[in-house]
């Protein structure tokens, strides 16, 4: 039984990933990242990690996604980039370079499997230490928030901290600049000579006929 | 199933996003690439996790979380200032930076 799961979430994991990777539409990426999420807290609810599995479907698969979504539904996701259209679809270096990154990508891959699946630990083959199921047991959420408040405060204080740095950041860059845009033209069209011109030049008080400086 | 298959798709799901890094040109889609390999990072941290039976991979995990959270608000934070400015949204084109 937990065989034929892993194999159905693991499906799910692998496709997922292809799917981000080889769809053209961010929109859709983005929905096959969702559908990749869901599967791999499948995975990790396999492997024990009771509250993990749920902060990831929470958290990833609902607040960061839905994050996603809107700034994909703002930016604008249709096709591969805007600057496609803007070069009339040039790519002379595009598919050699794609190439390379498969290769590279490939190469990744098979050293990773390399490092991994070949190592010399022979718990790699086991089914991992042992478990009995319990309201305090490994993976529960008393026992990580056990962890995060003893062993781990540091890490969590830090990682609240870092939270609190990129909301400000995120705020900071993505602000509206208010009438930047037209300050910039009219600073354009200023040039030397118009310091030459008498004050008030084109000005209602110069259309009266009134002199001023 | 014993642990080295999780492993197994963990480097699948690194080496895939790796790739994704490498040949999409929308940073929005690099963005989701990076979030491919992070999560692959972490499924290999659950599932040493639990070879070891103790809880410090999966706070590691969590930790992992927070910086992918972080990273995506900066990220889009990023896009959007760059839309703002009706740059083109393509990081081939995006070389300003580039010495």
């Amino acid at each position: 039984m937990s065989a034929l799961l892993f194999f159905i979430a693991a499906i799910g994991v692998i496709s997922g990933a292809v799917g981000v990777v080889v769809l053209r539409n961010p929109f859709y990426a983005v929905l096959a990242l969702v559908g990749h999420l869901v599967s791999l807290a499948v995975l990790f609810l396999l492997l024990r990690a009771e509250f993990v599995a749920a902060v990831q479907v929470v958290v990833y698969a609902g607040a960061v996604m839905v994050l996603y979504v809107f700034v994909v539904a703002y930016v604008g996701g249709e096709g591969e980039t805007i600057g496609e259209r803007l070069h009339g679809g040039v790519k002379s270096s595009g598919s050699a370079l794609r190439l390379g990154g498969a290769v590279l990508g490939g190469a990744l891959l098979v050293e990773l499997l390399i490092a991994l699946l070949g190592t010399g630990l022979e718990a790699v083959d086991g089914y991992g230490a042992g478990y009995a199921p319990g309201p305090r047991t490994y993976g529960t959420p008393a026992y990580i928030g056990k962890l995060l408040l003893t062993r781990f405060l540091l890490a969590f204080e830090v990682a609240s901290f870092l939270l609190l740095i990129a909301a400000v950041g995120a705020v900071v860059l993505a602000r509206r600049r208010g009438g930047l845009g037209e300050e910039d033209s009219e600073r354009d069209r200023l040039t030397p000579m118009d310091l030459l011109k008498p004050r008030a030049t084109g000005t209602m008080a110069e259309g009266v006929g009134k002199r001023l400086g | 199933m014993t642990i080295g298959w999780y492993l197994a798709v963990s480097a699948i799901v690194f080496a895939l996003g790796a790739l994704g890094v490498m040949t999409r040109r929308n940073p929005l889609v690099v963005l989701l690439c990076l979030e491919l390999m992070l999560n692959g990072a972490n499924l290999a941290l659950v599932a040493f996790s639990r070879m070891w039976g103790n809880g410090d991979g999966q706070i590691m995990a969590l930790v992992v979380m927070t910086v992918a959270a972080c990273e995506v608000c900066i990220g889009l934070g990023m896009i959007v200032a760059i839309y703002r400015r009706k740059l083109p949204i393509d990081v081939d084109e995006l070389r300003d930076l580039q010495g």
